[in-house]
């Protein structure tokens, strides 16, 4: 039996990365072209470590499922990203944000893991700046700042509503330079459906090619998973439609611990659900809650006549509305973290208070801001200020350039305009801050497979703040796993390739072939997306926003349930071998369906709250989150054992040396 | 709404594909375009008929992986938008909708609407970049002040998705609306200054090696692109061309 262990170094918090730098082992560059390195995912953290990697000179293999590494899901980040660069001179520090990071996730971080983090995010800045990534200046040209919910600071560097596409277009193009110098090569269009592990080391993966169906096999020193989280659990969610979990589910089922599956991020800003034919949700970016103020009216009456249409929401008088985020939380107001605004939505709504036809939403507003940026504007120009339709165009013209994109993508899908009605909001799951287990060193359970991003759970704890995913992803891809691998990789400089030629990857092949071989076969009568759309509602339903319970273990019976009826009666048209999207949806589907049941099991035994998992029968009077430090100051680490329900519980205990447990408020 | 809808069908690369007509009742003008064609594919399942094929991924605009040529027009009617933001209120009950995949000699199609696209990710290959080491070492960010005006021009110019609606617009599936957001975004930053005359020489190499073909100022390119990037870039690129062609 594995005992957990960190490898977290020894000293002061601020000295350790530092001092591990200096004594892990390293790989000299002769011996770096004998190793190979297998990344799954091109997103920020996979594109960056890839890229690295291949600059150092390893021998980089690089995979995704996209016909594009440039199109991996971190491309929709849109808000910015976190850094303390403490531009604005107003109080930023790398432990300020170790600090913010660490009480944002309620505690349920590793703090050597995102002091780190804190440490490195002003190379960030600084390396993308040196690749040409066009982020937001100011006049005098210097880099521009916004705010983002859970702090008192202006430390987001941003592009426009677009800041993931552009670091993403920055990595991918670091990855470029490295796929013309021959470093890396790329496999686009191809699906990792196996680990392979050889005397108990990760030693290759394979995979399916996406046109052909083709199955092959490829070998590695070491394998690094950069696969993204599982939101799409929830059918429903901010995710691309191919973000799945099947990579980190595969090294689960080969060894890896999963940790606090349960730990989901509902966002509060995103676009309603529209009807029963919704394949997905849009985020509208936490940075609108700059600027933007959340209301709901305050009294029923109103709030139905709204929902009927009966009433405008511009016709109500101030006084009749509710900013329940700034009477509930004066210091942080609507910038309140992610949890606590989405639970704070779901209690007005589930009030009666909705604004929109499901009673589902709450509004956005940008009329106060239009107006305040309006007269500035008019101000600094001396024209008149009490001109108010020369205020209200001047005030759009500002919103218009910081927030465009957003306005225009909620009027392309809700077909209403946001710069002169209040936008429409509810929560929808964003992020997962649960995933792979791994060290100090980012490696997981199984030696040599390693898991960075959003596929791992080190950094974010309970609740993610807003801006640190990207800041995340590059941190692990840049500057964090080109080091620590090298520490792993450097007992193989002697060992040669590996061969695909053996028992294993033979074994491990047969059994995909087996599986695919079955659901081509399998005669079903329903389709991939009806068994998912199934599991979505039975995960948000009993394992959203808010969870108890007897919903818990109703969701454990239902998903098995479930899963068997999948096996039974699912329905794969077409052939293995060739373009296949139901085929490759199914083997998706198939990892989900094990995942949702291990999520409802952790979610149940953690019986306190924390962060975005909220346990109904843990909050204090006043309805906010109750924490039990005294029970559940650890991170679950669970071991597969040949299904969810036997799964093995492992505790890694939190230590917390240089913050000190407190309730979080944000009051 | 009821619509007929006439779609590519084509097995594989190797095969010869051919328009098939559908008829699908129950749209909802709040369905985007791709989430029809979701209704539509549970459908043809039922009915025991292979699935359209089509790329799509993040659905919110942003991958750039949609790729339709709806009636005749990249993306379909709408302006500023990919596949997947085109809303069904576009359209009205009865009508009938064409549907192709983005067709250019560089863009292979895989299957039905799914077409090949790699073209790009090769151009890139060739000088997309700026040749800097992630060491961490890397000088502070602020360190070079950049005009807001170049730094804003150098966004616009990088926020091309790759969708290559530019070359299946193209009457001559040129790409160079899509090489030359990438030439503009670091010819206007200092980053980009260094190696500016080598990334556009093997970047336009690339481009003419992979068959793309020539611009003739037409702009329709401009006019169906989904982010709006402008012509202008390609008349800096064709400056840089020049110049960098001028110092050899």
């Amino acid at each position: 039996m594995t005992k957990l262990n960190a490898q977290i170094p020894q000293g002061p918090i601020a000295d350790k990365w530092t001092n591990h730098k200096n004594n892990i082992r390293l790989v000299s560059p002769s011996n770096k072209r004998l190793i190979d390195v297998i990344v799954v995912g091109t997103g920020l953290a996979g594109g960056s470590a890839a890229a690295t990697l291949a600059e150092l000179g390893y021998n980089v293999k690089a995979f995704c499922f996209q016909d594009s590494p440039r199109r991996a899901h971190s491309i929709a980040a849109q808000g910015g990203i976190n850094a303390a660069k403490n531009y604005q001179g107003d109080g930023d520090s790398i432990h300020r944000l170790f600090y913010d990071t660490v009480k944002g996730g309620d505690y349920r971080s590793r703090e050597s893991n995102v002091y780190r983090l804190a440490e490195v995010s002003t190379n960030i800045i600084d390396q993308c700046v040196a690749q040409g990534v066009p982020f937001a200046r100011d006049y005098g040209g210097l880099l521009d700042n916004r705010s983002f919910g859970g702090v008192l600071v202006s430390r987001t560097f941003y592009a426009k509503g677009q800041t993931g596409q552009q670091l993403l277009l920055g990595a991918y193009s670091a990855m470029n330079r490295q796929i013309g110098r021959g470093k890396i090569k790329m496999y686009s269009r191809h699906e990792m459906v196996d680990l392979v592990k050889v005397d108990g080391k990760a030693r290759g993966i394979i995979t399916r090619n996406l046109i052909t169906g083709e199955i092959e096999r490829h070998a590695a020193h070491a394998v690094v998973i950069a696969s993204g989280g599982y939101g799409n659990l929830f059918y429903l969610s901010t995710n691309a439609m191919g973000s799945n979990v099947s990579a980190a589910w595969k090294i689960h089922r080969q060894g890896a611990y999963f940790a606090n599956p349960c730990f989901t991020q509902i966002h509060p800003t995103c676009i309603p659900v529209s009807g029963d034919h919704q394949s997905k949700l849009t985020l509208m970016s936490e940075s609108l809650r700059n600027d933007g103020r959340i209301w709901v009216p305050k009294k029923k009456e109103y709030a139905e006549a709204i929902r009927e249409g009966r009433l405008k929401p511009t016709n109500l008088a101030e006084e009749d509305r509710d900013y329940y985020l700034e009477r509930r939380y004066p210091a942080f107001g609507n910038l309140v973290p992610r949890d606590v605004a989405s639970r704070a939505a779901k209690e007005r709504c589930d009030e009666g208070f909705g604004v929109n036809k499901t009673g589902e939403a709450v509004f956005l507003d940008f009329a106060a801001a239009i107006e305040r940026y309006g007269k500035e504007k008019a101000h600094v120009k001396g024209l008149d200020e009490n001109d108010s339709v020369l205020v209200q165009k001047l005030g759009k013209q500002v919103i218009k350039a910081k927030y465009g994109n957003l306005f225009q993508m909620y009027e392309k899908i809700v077909d209403q305009n946001p710069y002169e009605t209040p936008m429409m909001i509810y929560p929808a799951v964003h992020y997962t801050m649960g995933g792979v287990w791994v060290d100090y060193n980012l490696m997981t359970t199984v030696p040599g497979c390693f898991a960075i991003g959003e596929a791992n759970f080190s950094d974010h704890g309970a609740n993610r703040l807003g801006a640190s995913a990207l800041m995340q992803g590059l941190a692990d891809g840049y500057f964090v796993l080109p080091y620590t691998i090298g520490d792993y990789l450097s007992d193989d400089i002697r060992t040669g390739a590996i061969s695909t030629d053996s028992p294993e990857f033979e074994e491990a092949e047969s059994n995909v072939r087996a599986q695919i071989d079955s659901f081509i076969k399998n005669k079903g009568t329903k389709t991939v997306d009806y068994f998912h759309r199934r599991l979505g509602k039975i995960i948000w339903n009993k394992c959203g926003m808010s969870r108890n319970k007897e919903g818990l273990q109703e969701a454990i019976a239902e998903v098995k349930a479930l899963r068997e009826e999948f096996y039974k009666d699912v329905f794969v048209p077409g052939t293995a071998d060739s373009f296949n999207e139901p085929l490759a949806k199914a083997l998706r589907v198939a990892d989900f369906l094990e995942l949702g049941e291990l999520f409802a099991k952790d979610a149940l035994e953690r019986t306190e709250s924390c962060g975005g998992h909220f346990r109904e029968e843990s909050q204090t009077p006043e309805g906010e989150a109750l924490r039990d430090d005294k029970n559940f100051t650890f991170v679950s680490a669970w071991e597969y054992k040949g299904e969810p329900s036997k799964a093995k519980l492992h505790k890694e205990v939190l230590k917390y040396e240089n913050i000190e447990l407190k309730t979080r408020s944000y009051k | 709404m009821k619509l007929t809808l006439k779609i590519w069908r084509q097995e594989n690369a190797t095969a010869k594909g051919s328009m098939q007509t559908y008829s699908l009742d129950g749209v909802s003008p709040d369905m985007s375009f791709l989430e029809m064609m979701d209704v539509l594919n549970e459908q043809l399942m039922e009915q025991g008929i292979a699935p359209v094929a089509f790329d799509h991924d993040c659905r919110e605009g942003i991958c750039g992986s949609c790729s339709m040529f709806i009636n005749g027009e990249a993306h379909g009617p709408d302006r500023l938008v990919t596949t997947c933001q085109l809303h069904m209120r576009k359209f009205k009950d009865g009508d009938t909708i064409h549907i192709e995949p983005f067709r250019a000699k560089p863009f292979p199609v895989i299957k039905d609407l799914v077409v090949d696209r790699t073209a790009f990710d090769r151009i890139q290959h060739a000088g997309g970049f700026v040749s800097v080491n992630t060491s961490g070492n890397t000088q502070d960010a602020n360190a070079i002040p950049i005009e807001k005006a170049d730094a804003d021009k150098a966004f616009d110019a990088a926020t091309c998705i790759g969708c290559g609606a530019c070359v299946a617009t193209c009457k001559n599936a040129s790409a160079m609306l899509f090489v030359s957001a990438k030439v503009s975004q670091y010819a206007l930053l200092p980053q980009g200054q260094v190696e500016a005359t080598d990334r556009v020489l093997n970047m336009v190499s690339q481009m003419d090696e992979e068959g793309f073909g020539n611009c003739t100022n037409t702009g329709a390119c401009e006019v169906e692109c989904p982010k709006g990037i402008s012509l202008e870039n390609i008349a800096r690129m064709n400056r840089e061309y020049l110049s960098a062609n001028v110092k050899g």
